[in-house]
């Protein structure tokens, strides 16, 4: 006689934890035959809204903490997904079909994006920022820092690695992410969510929604509170509304992309700020 | 007479040969613009200085399609040495003609000569002189081997800095090699004209940079018209954000520099009579048209008394009159519109309980003028707190304890700026830290520099104005990075399977030892 | 902090007031160290920005007979000479004698031995006001400011104290206090002891000043106004000119002067600026005048302009009295002749139609 298994309930990161929407609503996941896989929560307007408000109050500790710290966090994320490599693959498989390797290869990947991310908390700002030689008795320095709360739309056409290769360059520097994940993968986005979870990652650092890009991403466009919008995985959805949305309270956007965006510093500072800093001076 | 009653010391307008009417700048020439024709005022006499041009649709077209054959012909096939040339030659050329834009400045936007001659013009000069050194070493500048620039820039600037802003805006947007149409504002188009003469005789290539005078229509007309590339804009919130709105779908790039609601933070250890000087510098400069205006004084209680009497003080030897005298520190306010604005805040603040204050000072007969004004007793939800008067308007708040001062300077949709007044270093970095706005100063205030990014947080706008951070706005990045782990970022399409196809072939070579975690 | 620090030092009225009970060295210590810090940048910015002021027409012609009438008009060589101090003293009663109505300077500013020279050749002028010297009462309160050069004619200012270093004995100081003093000095300059200031020994600076106060005094009664010279050039900051400020003020100064002229650099705007805010805030704090003297360095009218505006603009236009303001100069004077005849005229004077010394 097969021992019968037990099947994961799917549901929210929000703040640290794994809430059920607040609206009740889930969705059926299928996979490439149509087969049921699983339940996975359908977020709301006001899903949104406690992520938005988790990921506010989370991150000022993020970006207080040492970027050698954050470094190590990231590091952590991808040891953790070393150690769970075939549940991922395995996910991918069930979600999408196609080759074992190529699935597995897309997990990899997903583990040394993180590692790659890793690497730049403590060198970013050195490359991006400068010293000003300013005609004047003045020190200035100008350096990079975290935007805030970022709002992301993962790539829809990669279970996995497209969430990584948003998220990860996201919060290397110190922001806190509200990421919608792919709708119809989003049963890897959640696993990630539980690496995650026991990675050191202060809680509200990342928040994962699931459910409908087109229900949920509307509120995080116009909600005041995110600084800034990357709409990488926005390319099917009525984005420019998001655009003229996030417009209202100068919310940052960056725009739509196909597929996997490359691993890049410039993904990394689009969410930063450029602060100059001024102070005179004087050996009297 | 009293010493202190100088004898009037005015700068010679005679070094300034103004025509009675100015074209639009299309294509290398002064051309007549098809709007109907509006006079540009001084506001310190509400005299008639001469009369602009009015570009309408027409005259736009005309001028981003004079962009764009400069761009596609000239421009962008320039060497980047030469481009920098041309950028030294207009650095050159405003040294040599220093004196008469200062004059012409003063005499359109209603500044102070004193402040127009030491700062707004040298500024001109050093930002032209920075970016054109910039031209021929893009590679340099942290996009990647080949960045390229974007095409046509549609830049539309504020009249607080007439010429700087243009310099702003057109220096680094050159350098990076792409052409302009570039639209001043409605109360200060002269100096963008007399600019356009000195592109004439720096040679300039036709159409490189192009000048449209209006007023906000043409300036919609222009940041929507889809010949452009990019928009970059300084101005009012308000306005930003509509821009932001009709450029959203666009593919266009857009730069922001916006209001500012900043705080001037002064601890009690602070060095007192210079932070007193930047207090007055950081909001009576420029009339407080200043985006970055320091107008919000968050004092520390322990002080405040002490602070507030010697700024009254200081205040009271503030010499408010004609902006073309040298010994003047108020100049006159840019519009009558602007100054019913500075009046109506300035009621809501006297309404809501503030104590105003103001030295005694005597107001000019004709022309737009606004006395040096102190609101004490602000708290934090009053209108003159929030909103951004851009006037000779000081709201004084206080603080007890760092944790309160950080709160409430960051406690506002704005994070331009900000200001700093202590002896102890550490606090003042910590601050610094904490501190949302894109510059901050630290015992120091509205200090400007081309090698320094200058740009805000929030609503603030986004994008950066001077150093390395300037270019950026007005390049593509080619590839930046090569990562060492197992993706294949060269592709910019593909879908995640090719992708991770790839890195599954490198894989087969193995990945090193992992190190310990945290 | 050591014992010493808890001796009392000499009751300077001023100090005993401010400072209350027993004058002591950690007191004044915690006073001094407890004034707000100056920033060099910003300091330096806000001369520039004074600097920028454009003084024409009836507004230089006033400058230029209110630099002459603050002049101390100094001489102060080791090749000093009776004949050369009676050449100076003319010249101070009549600076442009091809012009009367140019003011005489404030005062003559010699060695000690010259004194009875410069008392002699100014009496055979005329010009020592029929025996009403300037009477030093220490603080002055609001009184309204009095046309000092004018009422006590040409006053005569003597160094003392082992000027310009300062290093001697204090019994060998105070002798050459008095003995200027006794020959007919108006008013002494000191030098502080730079080398006690520099390694915090304040209350010895201190008890110096006051010591000299009191040598100030002269049999009548009454006292010879005492400039302290803080060499500023020596003191190496602005946070410790600001100091040496109060602490000379506190310790009975009428004016705190910035240099001797024998050091590299002597005035300057900023270091005047500075001590101008020192006498402003004591002024709101006391309601006491103390006068400031920037000394060596400033040449021509077009400078001392620039300190008539810092005046005026940090303390206010009373200070623009004798009693208040002084410039130690030699060469300022020609220069202010010369602008002076170029502005009557209307055409460019040449050096030699101003007198020399």
């Amino acid at each position: 006689m097969t021992r019968l298994s037990v099947p994961k309930t799917y549901k929210l990161y929000i703040g640290g934890a794994f809430p059920r929407s607040e609206s009740g609503r889930t969705y059926p996941v299928t996979g490439p035959k149509g087969e049921f896989l699983a339940h996975a929560a359908s977020a709301s307007r006001k899903d949104s809204r406690d992520a938005v408000v988790a990921a506010r109050a989370a991150q000022p500790g993020w970006v207080g903490a040492s970027a050698y710290n954050r470094g190590q966090v990231l590091y952590r994320i991808a040891e953790m997904l070393e150690g769970r490599a075939q549940q991922f693959t395995d996910e991918i498989l069930a979600q999408r079909g196609g080759r074992r390797t190529l699935a597995a290869a897309e997990v990899e990947s997903a583990i040394d994006a993180w590692v790659w991310y890793a690497g730049w908390a403590d060198k970013y700002a050195q490359v991006a920022g400068n010293a000003n030689p300013v005609a004047g008795p003045y020190f200035t320095l100008s350096t990079p820092e975290p935007t805030g709360v970022v709002a992301v739309v993962a790539p829809q056409d990669s279970a996995l690695l497209g969430l990584v290769c948003v998220v990860a360059p996201a919060i290397v520097s110190g922001n806190a992410v509200v990421a919608v994940a792919a709708e119809s993968a989003p049963l890897s986005a959640i696993s990630l969510a539980e690496v995650l979870a026991t990675s050191d990652l202060p809680p509200g650092v990342v928040n994962i929604l699931t459910g409908a890009p087109a229900q949920i991403a509307p509120w995080l466009a116009s909600h005041a509170d995110v600084n800034a919008l990357d709409l990488t995985g926005a390319g099917s959805l009525e984005w420019v509304d998001l655009e003229v949305a996030a417009a209202e309270t100068l919310t940052r956007v960056r725009r739509p992309e196909p597929g996997v965006p490359p691993l890049t510093l410039e993904r990394i500072t689009a969410l930063t700020e450029v602060k100059t800093v001024w102070h005179p001076k004087s050996t009297r | 007479m009293g010493f202190l009653d100088y004898a009037p010391a005015p700068e010679s307008a005679s070094i300034l040969s103004l025509r009675p009417e100015y074209g639009l700048f299309v294509d290398g020439e002064f051309v007549d613009g098809h709007g109907e024709p509006f006079v540009t005022i001084s506001p310190a006499t509400e005299e008639r200085i001469a009369q602009v041009a009015r570009a309408d649709e027409r005259d736009v077209d005309a001028a981003v399609a004079a962009a764009r054959r400069a761009y596609e012909r000239t421009w962008s096939r320039m060497s980047g040495t030469d481009r920098g040339k041309y950028l030294f030659r207009i650095a050159r050329l405003v040294q040599e003609r220093a004196r008469e834009l200062a004059v012409a400045e003063s005499l359109d936007n209603g500044k102070p000569i004193r402040e127009s001659r030491d700062v707004d013009i040298p500024l001109v000069a050093a930002w032209f002189f920075y970016y054109a050194g910039w031209a021929d070493k893009l590679e340099y500048a942290g996009l990647g081997p080949r960045p390229r620039p974007l095409g046509v820039a549609a830049q539309v600037i504020p009249w607080n800095f007439p010429l700087l802003m243009a310099a702003w805006k057109i220096a680094p947007a050159l350098a990076a090699g792409n052409t302009v149409v570039l639209k001043p504002a409605e109360t200060t188009p002269l100096t963008a004209l007399l600019l356009a003469e000195i592109l004439q005789q720096a040679d300039l290539p036709p159409g490189v940079v192009n000048i449209l005078t209006g007023a906000g229509e043409t300036g919609r007309t222009l940041v929507a018209h889809p010949g452009v590339d990019k928009v970059a804009f300084t101005g009012s919130t308000a306005v930003g954000r509509q821009i932001a709105r009709a450029v959203a779908g666009t593919g266009r790039r857009l730069t922001l520099e916006l209001g500012g609601k900043a705080a001037n933070i002064v601890f009690d250890d602070a060095p007192l009579d210079e932070a007193v000087e930047g207090i007055v510098n950081g909001i009576f400069f420029n009339q407080g048209h200043v985006c970055c205006a320091g107008s919000r004084l968050l004092v520390q209680e322990s002080i405040h008394d002490e602070v507030l009497d010697r700024l009254k003080r200081r205040l009271a030897t503030l010499r408010l009159g004609d902006p073309l005298d040298k010994n003047t520190d108020i100049g006159a306010i840019n519009s009558a519109e602007q100054l019913e604005r500075i009046r109506e805040l300035s009621a809501a603040g006297e309404q809501e309980g503030a104590t105003r204050w103001s030295p005694e000072c005597a107001i000019p007969d004709r022309g737009f003028w606004f006395a040096p004004t102190i609101f004490d007793g602000v708290t934090t939800s009053s209108r003159i707190a929030r909103e951004e008067v851009f006037g000779p308007v000081l709201s004084v708040l206080t603080f007890r304890t760092l944790a309160e001062a950080v709160a409430k300077a960051n406690n506002t949709p704005y994070g331009l700026s900000a200001g700093i007044w202590s002896e102890k270093g550490s606090r003042i970095l910590a601050i610094a830290d904490q501190l949302r706005a894109g510059v901050v100063w630290a015992n120091t205030f509205n200090r400007f520099d081309p090698a320094a990014p200058f740009g805000g947080y929030k609503e603030s706008g986004y994008g950066r104005e001077g150093g390395r951070h300037g270019l950026h706005p007005y390049l593509s990045p080619s590839t930046l990075a090569t990562p060492p782990a197992m993706i294949d970022t060269t592709g910019v399409t593909g879908s995640a399977a090719t992708r991770a196809s790839a890195s599954a072939r490198s894989a087969a070579s193995g990945r090193g030892g992992k190190g310990n975690g945290k | 902090m050591t014992d010493s620090t808890q001796i009392a030092l000499a009751p300077a009225e001023r100090a005993v007031r401010l400072l209350g009970g027993d004058v002591t060295e950690a007191a004044l210590r915690l006073q001094l160290e407890g004034l707000p810090g100056v920033d060099g940048v910003g300091l330096e910015q806000r001369a520039a920005a004074l600097s920028t002021r454009s003084v024409k027409e009836a507004s230089k012609r006033a400058a230029l007979d209110a630099i002459i009438g603050l002049t101390d008009l100094t001489t102060l060589e080791g090749a000093d000479t009776p004949g050369r101090v009676r050449s100076l003293a003319a010249r101070a009663v009549r600076p442009d004698p091809s012009d009367p109505s140019t003011p005489p300077v404030a005062a003559v500013c010699v060695y000690g031995d010259m004194v009875p020279y410069a008392v002699d050749a100014l009496k055979a002028a005329g010009a020592r006001g029929d025996g009403t010297r300037g009477e030093g009462d220490g603080a002055r309160g609001e009184g309204a400011p009095g046309d000092g050069a004018r009422r006590a004619g040409v006053r005569i200012a003597a160094v003392a104290t082992a000027f310009p270093s300062g290093r001697a004995s204090m019994g060998v100081k105070l002798a050459d206090v008095r003995d200027a003093v006794a020959a007919g000095a108006d008013e002494i300059d000191m030098v502080i002891d730079r080398g006690a200031f520099l390694s915090g020994r304040f209350g010895e600076v201190f008890d110096e000043i006051v010591a000299v106060a009191e040598a100030c005094r002269r049999r009548d009664g009454g006292r010879a106004h005492l400039k302290v010279i803080l060499e500023t050039g020596e003191l190496a900051t602005y946070d410790n000119v600001r100091r040496a400020s109060w602490l000379a003020i506190l310790a009975g100064a009428d004016f705190i002067k910035t240099s001797t002229g024998k050091v590299s650099p002597a005035a300057t705007l900023p270091v005047t600026l500075l001590m101008l805010e020192v006498v402003r805030d004591w002024r709101r704090l006391t309601g006491e005048r103390i006068g400031v003297k920037p000394a060596g360095g400033i040449r021509s009218a077009k400078e001392a302009i620039r300190y008539l505006v810092a005046v005026a603009e940090t303390v206010g236009e009373e200070w623009l009295d004798p009693e208040l303001f002084r410039f130690g100069a030699s060469s300022l004077l020609s220069d202010v002749v010369l602008q002076r005849q170029r502005m009557r005229s209307g055409h460019y004077s040449g050096a030699d139609y101003v007198a020399i010394d």
